[in-house]
């Protein structure tokens, strides 16, 4: 298997290289989904070129919403938030906000004309609070202002009057009072009260996990211009155009025809813009309908921590049988989220949760519940990962206890219960693993981490060191690929070549700095065969391609992608066709019609080679340029749609089976930790990632992924604490108070490479996703810190730590494991 | 009298008529410049996507000095008589293509999602300028610890950090782009206006004294104003209090207060030395300040705030003054009817109390010099090494007489409403052996000397329990016999000597 460090310099070919080059020599497969064209599959990678907006990025050229030219006369939104975690509002008294300085107007739920609801799946998410706040920080009333600070300081000058009703706010409270955002789900298989009863050792317990905070670095933003007709034009950072002009035509009872969305980047997004820019997006344009006025809403970072719902945190109740080696013979598990106050997306999160408790291990009889907490606090959302991580890391949990209380190495246990190739591996929810390489995969990364001598080499450190103690861990991860939801799984594109032989596509996807217009560009001239200098990527924008799909899932460059691709062939097939007559009858271009490409012989247009920004027939070449110009003069039609749908998959919503996921991404890491047993303080000294992201479209963007998931997962699992106060405010609403990864948590020795594994499945450039499963491989720097934890004890105590684990956390599980008898 | 405010905008003199006293530079040059290449990420100082570069001149020489801070909690006026560059500089420097700093960001793959980059670009731009202005012969970059040390003021959500430090490392191996300094120098030089900065908008003044009697005069006349020194905690309390400020008296042009004496016995620091030149003095005498040092907040804030104002502001989570209170620090207050000094750990009365008359002003902090008998240690705990306000700050100084210590000076921040020494510590260790019968006595007095609260950052028992463990670390680096080395008992010392 091949691999490429990321210590490389992944810059150092881009440009120059055709990223064409490859595909000439290589037996092409037929793609199903385009009948009688080629699909592009080349056996090597794609080039590392530069994100399309890195030039603009250094240069602070590339502008996000907030930096878009102001319309004159524009005004600003602040919102006013509720004091309380839930209460009737008994009276709203403005008196004083209207009487602030520069302010124009204040909008109520009452002067919403449509509905008062932004929820993407279930209708219990208001804009603003009506009679009743559920949560420290829901909007009760937005501001409208000259100046962004004069809505601001206004918006903290109404008197509400509360009457304060009980409030729950943790995901333990909400089980033990059945308050949930919708229906619990439960998945079994095989018979796990038997296997539980039968098996010769058994652990029980809780556990938590905690949230986390997206801190995108641009916050929330829309804005909105009032247009003609009762029209709408809305600039929003969000990773769901559509679902953004969906919320906003009904608010204002418009039909969606009448609502435009364009969103060109976004400053980080993470999940945190997939629903919840909906609550923004529609006071804006409320204002902007109500006021006539051109309207901005940008959320200062407090308001944006306190207003916005995060990663769902966990509670587990765990009951797992194992025999002697460790072998998991019956699990059940029943976890319940945080959901927050309103369904938002908890249900397809808890859904994900669900089909990855399973993380790379077969489970053989096993219950799983999956539940949503109703609790007054933010509504949590997607964020990297939507359950998984949570699903995946319950069971890692469990091998760790189980490998500590039979005194094994947690790797050995993990080996133990891999999915087999051939034979146990039906996961829970009935879809068979068919492409597992979990076992070549960390058997590569243990000799490459020189695991083993490590944890020799560590023993030693840890029987002299009395205070700081190391720590090391190897954890695997098995990322479902696909929305759990089939029909979301399509994407459309739109593909124009131009007469001077420049190229624009645009898709449905949304670009948050992962790449994804990058990877369609280089989809679409690879498929062209010009460089990619040549290609132009746009906004996304809902007047544009119809009827996307959030970017979420990992699956953005897998869908749009495809539809790329498609749109790209389509094009490529009319001017191989007409090539053909061209060249074919001695490169004079006779005017003939438009050439169909149905009416050439499918093997001479795909005899018609396209590289190097020629176009070659036999003998005969011509620019790509020169092609175009004389196909349009001979009206040929050089602009495309192209649609993609995910196949495969099926989905049983009741039974929760089915094949949700078109494949799976694997990956696993090595973490090394040094732990003070004074302090509980920490630090990661050396991560070992190998993760499989197929055959790369862009090696570099993949490990950007990877290694940026890797430390995001990092900071989840240790420094990132939220913390609500006991009258359920959120105190930690401001990077002062709630810390992310910052430059020294970047490990000294950091050493990430791709484990090359071309998709099996028939994926664009049979790439694999990579935008949320490295987020798991973090989970390693979480059991490394375990494992030093541990090493104060006896050898066969575990350590009861639950992330984050803060340095209090692990001060917490020094002392327990050390006042745990031997 | 009210005159304009002169300020470089990316080397070009520009001259404002005047604004609010709070106005942000970031919100000025977003709004008012078009610049709006520097973002607003949190607008307080701690992600740095608002990065920018400031020059001015210092001392009496008028030496050119560039250095990095946050423009979110930057005032406009306070940038009188200075230059401002922003990354939309960079290119043009570069001659319309991209700068070195700009070009290894590129060719590293260290944008992603691009919010947070120009800030990253403009803390890059000022290492590499510091680098190529103060370059020894043979080397050609900084060493990768002073590479991190430069970027613990920016945040990322994307990339974790490693091809940014890869791009800080490549950017000295493009073709060099460098500042004419010169030519800055007499720009600056041209811009200075003989007379103070004064300026009313909205019935709200902003003055810029430059002589401490001048100061002293406007602090008697106004004691309703505030002193605006560095603006890393005024800038939150109009961004994110709103809190209403009547006249802002600024300390920075003063000259008086930005020198740094060392005297035979003590170093003397002038309350408007930015907290950067201030522990840079400090280190050199106390390199057990270092890690604090290099904790405290991060450049770009260190560059703008000043010791004086950490002290005058008396947070109780403020770092820097359980180290000066063990170290015995005294401050000078000044006022027009004369001056006082003071035992910096007297200074403090209460929550946000101090000792200070509406006519004073902190003038100097005065830092006595190393005693070779003396055993000094300062830590930190926080969730986060960079950039993080400690759930607790520990200073320990003893004085050791053969085995005996015969006095102990030991003081906590985050344990009590102030910062504050260890009165029942201090007695259990003076006069008593080093060991460890006394480090447990000290351990249960400290549990005595403190009332910890419980808040976001940490419980009070952790706070309780780590203040006893963090004597016990102290114990083990300074004991007589087998003391142990930092990189055994400190996870910090142990990551930088393993990296």
């Amino acid at each position: 298997m091949k691999t490429v460090s990321s210590s490389q310099p992944a810059s150092t070919s881009p440009a120059s290289t055709s990223p064409d080059d490859s595909r000439q020599d290589s037996p092409l497969p037929v793609d199903t989904e385009s009948p009688s064209l080629r699909s592009s599959a080349p056996p090597s990678d794609g080039a590392s070129v530069p994100h399309e907006s890195a030039h603009l990025h250094v240069s602070g050229e590339a502008t996000y919403v907030d930096d878009l030219r102001e319309f004159a006369g524009t005004v600003h939104v602040a919102l006013g938030l509720s004091e309380r975690d839930h209460a009737r509002i008994e009276a709203i008294d403005l008196t004083e906000v209207l009487a602030s300085p520069g302010v124009i107007g204040v909008l109520q739920a009452s002067d919403i004309p449509g509905a008062n609801d932004c929820g993407p799946i279930v209708h219990d998410d208001p804009i603003l609070a009506e009679s009743e706040v559920q949560y420290v920080g829901q909007p009760i009333f937005a501001v409208i202002a000259e100046r962004y600070d004069q809505a601001r300081r206004a918006a903290r000058k109404a008197r509400i009057d509360y009457a304060d009703l009980p409030a729950i706010l943790t995901a333990r409270e909400a089980r033990d009072a059945g308050s949930f955002v919708i229906p619990p789900m439960r998945l079994t298989r095989g018979d796990p009260a038997a296997g539980l009863a039968a098996a010769p050792n058994r652990l029980r317990g809780e556990w938590t996990v905690g949230g986390q905070e997206h801190f995108y670095l641009e916050g929330q933003v829309s804005y909105a211009l009032p247009r003609e007709d009762g029209c709408i034009q809305l600039w929003c950072s969000t990773q769901h155009p559509t679902e953004m002009q969906h919320v906003v035509a009904h608010a204002l009872k418009l039909r969606a025809n009448q609502v435009v969305v364009e969103m060109r980047r976004m400053g980080g997004g993470f999940g945190g813009k997939e629903s919840q820019s909906a609550l923004f997006a529609c006071v804006t344009s409320i204002a902007a309908w109500k006021f006539r006025r051109p309207v901005k809403l940008r959320l200062d970072r407090d308001d944006d921590m306190m207003i916005t719902g995060k990663r769902h945190d966990f509670h587990y109740d765990y009951d797992v049988g194992f025999d002697d080696d460790g072998r998991i013979l019956a699990s059940r598990i029943a976890m319940t989220s945080r959901a927050g106050f309103s369904a938002d997306l908890s249900g397809p999160v808890a859904t994900r949760a669900l089909c990855h408790f399973d993380n790379a291990y077969y489970l053989p009889d096993v219950d799983i519940v999956s539940q949503c907490g109703r609790t007054n606090t933010q509504s949590n959302t997607a964020f990297r990962g939507f359950g998984g991580p949570q699903g995946a890391i319950a069971i890692e949990y469990l091998i760790d206890d189980i490998a500590r209380t039979l005194g094994k190495d947690p790797l050995d246990v993990r080996k133990l219960n891999f999915y087999g190739t051939s034979e146990r591996n039906l996961t829970p929810y009935g879809q068979v693993v068919e492409d597992n390489v979990i076992h070549e995969l960390v058997a590569e990364l243990e000799t490459s981490s020189d695991y083993r001598a490590r944890r020799m080499g560590l023993a030693d450190f840890n029987a002299t060191s009395p205070v700081l103690k190391k720590g090391l861990a190897l954890t695997p991860v098995k990322f479902g690929i696909s929305f759990n939801m089939v029909h979301f799984n399509q994407a459309g594109a739109l593909v124009h070549i131009y007469t001077d032989g420049s190229i624009l596509v645009n898709h449905g996807g949304t670009e948050m700095g992962q790449g994804l217009n990058t990877k369609v560009a280089q989809v679409v001239a690879n498929t062209l065969g010009v460089d990619i200098r040549h290609v132009r990527a746009t906004a996304a924008d809902t007047s544009k391609v119809a009827n996307t799909s959030a970017t979420a899932a990992s699956t953005g460059a897998d869908l749009n992608g495809k539809a790329a691709e498609d749109a790209a062939l389509r094009i490529r097939a009319r001017l191989a066709a007409f090539a053909l007559q061209s060249l074919g009858s001695a490169g004079g271009t006779t005017d003939k019609g438009s050439p169909d490409r149905d009416s050439a012989p499918g093997d001479a247009i795909e005899a018609v080679e396209f590289a190097n920004e020629k176009i070659r027939v036999g003998p005969r070449e011509i620019s790509f340029t020169e092609l175009v110009r004389q196909a349009y003069e001979a009206r040929v039609q050089l602009w495309s749609d192209g649609f993609y749908a995910t196949p495969k998959l099926h989905w049983d919503r009741n039974t929760l089976t089915g094949r949700p996921f078109f494949y799976f991404a694997y990956g696993a890491a090595v973490s090394e930790v040094l732990v003070d047993t004074l302090t509980g303080e920490w630090r990661l000294l050396r991560a070992d990632l190998l993760h499989d992201a197929g055959n790369p479209i862009n090696p570099a963007i993949d490990i950007g992924q990877i290694e940026g998931g890797f430390i995001q997962g990092m900071g989840w699992l240790t420094m990132e604490e939220l913390w609500w106060n006991a009258q359920g405010k959120l105190m930690t609403h401001a990077p002062s108070t709630y810390k992310i990864p910052a430059v020294h948590d970047c490990p000294p020795v950091f050493n990430t490479r791709l484990y090359r594994n071309a998709n099996r499945e028939d994926t664009i450039m049979r790439s694999k996703a990579v935008g949320e499963p490295p987020l798991l491989l973090a989970f390693s720097t979480f059991f490394a810190i375990r494992d030093a934890v541990a090493s104060v004890g006896d050898g066969r105590t575990a350590p009861p730590l639950c992330p984050p684990a803060t340095p209090e956390a692990i001060l917490d599980a020094i002392e327990a494991v050390r006042a745990h008898p031997a | 009298m009210n005159r304009s405010i002169h300020l470089l905008l990316n080397h070009r003199p520009i001259t404002i008529a005047p604004v609010p006293a709070t106005r942000s530079l970031l919100s000025w040059l977003r709004e008012q410049q078009g610049l709006t290449g520097t973002k607003e990420g949190c607008a307080e100082g701690d992600c740095g996507a608002c990065t920018i570069v400031v020059g001015e001149l210092i001392g009496p020489e008028r030496r050119l000095r560039l250095r990095s801070v946050n423009a979110c909690i930057q005032f406009v006026p306070a940038l009188d008589g200075k230059a401002v560059f922003t990354v939309e500089y960079l290119r043009e420097q570069a001659g319309g293509t991209l700068h070195p700093v700009q070009q290894a960001m590129v060719d590293c793959h260290g944008s992603q999602c691009g919010f947070c980059t120009p800030g990253f670009v403009m803390s890059l731009w000022s290492l590499y300028n510091e680098q190529r202005d103060n370059q020894r012969p043979g080397e050609t970059r900084p060493d990768p610890a002073k590479i991190s040390s430069a970027l613990t003021g920016n945040l990322c959500r994307c990339t974790g950090y490693r091809p940014i430090i890869d791009a800080a490392q490549r950017m000295f191996d493009l073709p060099a782009v460098d500042l004419d300094r010169d030519r800055l120098r007499q720009a600056l030089l041209a811009l200075q206006h003989p007379d103070a900065l004064e300026q009313v908008h909205d019935g709200v003044g902003f003055h810029a004294p430059r002589s401490v009697e001048s100061l002293l005069a406007l602090r008697a006349a106004k004691p309703a104003a505030t002193i605006l020194a560095g603006c890393t905690d005024i800038g939150l309390w109009v961004n994110k209090q709103f809190r209403p400020l009547s006249d802002l008296i600024h300390l920075d042009r003063v000259e008086a207060l930005k020198t740094i004496v060392t005297g035979p016995d003590h170093i003397r620091i002038g309350a408007a030395v930015s907290l950067t030149d201030a522990y840079a003095a400090l280190t050199l005498h106390y390199p057990a300040l270092a890690e604090l040092w290099e904790r405290f907040a991060s450049p770009p804030v260190r560059n703008a705030g000043t010791l004086g104002g950490n002290i005058a502001n008396g947070s109780p989570i403020g770092d820097s003054m359980p180290a000066l209170i063990a170290l015995g620090a005294r401050i000078e207050l000044l006022s027009q009817s004369g001056r006082r000094s003071l035992p910096l750990e007297t200074f403090y009365l209460g929550y946000m109390q101090k000792d200070l008359a509406t006519d004073e002003i902190l003038g100097y902090i005065d830092v006595p010099l190393p005693d070779p008998a003396v055993r000094f240690r300062t830590y930190k705990l926080s969730k986060r090494f960079d950039s993080d306000i400690s759930a607790v700050c520990a200073a320990f100084a003893i004085t050791l007489d053969g085995q005996t210590i015969r006095s102990a000076r030991i003081a906590f921040g985050g344990m009590a409403a102030t910062p504050a020494r260890a009165p029942l510590t201090e007695a259990a260790l003076t006069g008593q052996p080093w060991d460890e019968h006394t480090l447990a006595a000290g351990q249960q007095a400290l549990d005595r000397d403190y009332s910890p609260l419980t808040d976001m950052r940490a419980s009070a028992a952790y706070r309780r329990r780590t203040a006893g463990n963090l004597l016990h670390r102290f114990y083990l680096e300074t004991r007589v016999n087998d003391p142990l080395p930092a990189d055994a008992v400190n996870i910090h010392a142990a990551a930088s000597t393993a990296s």
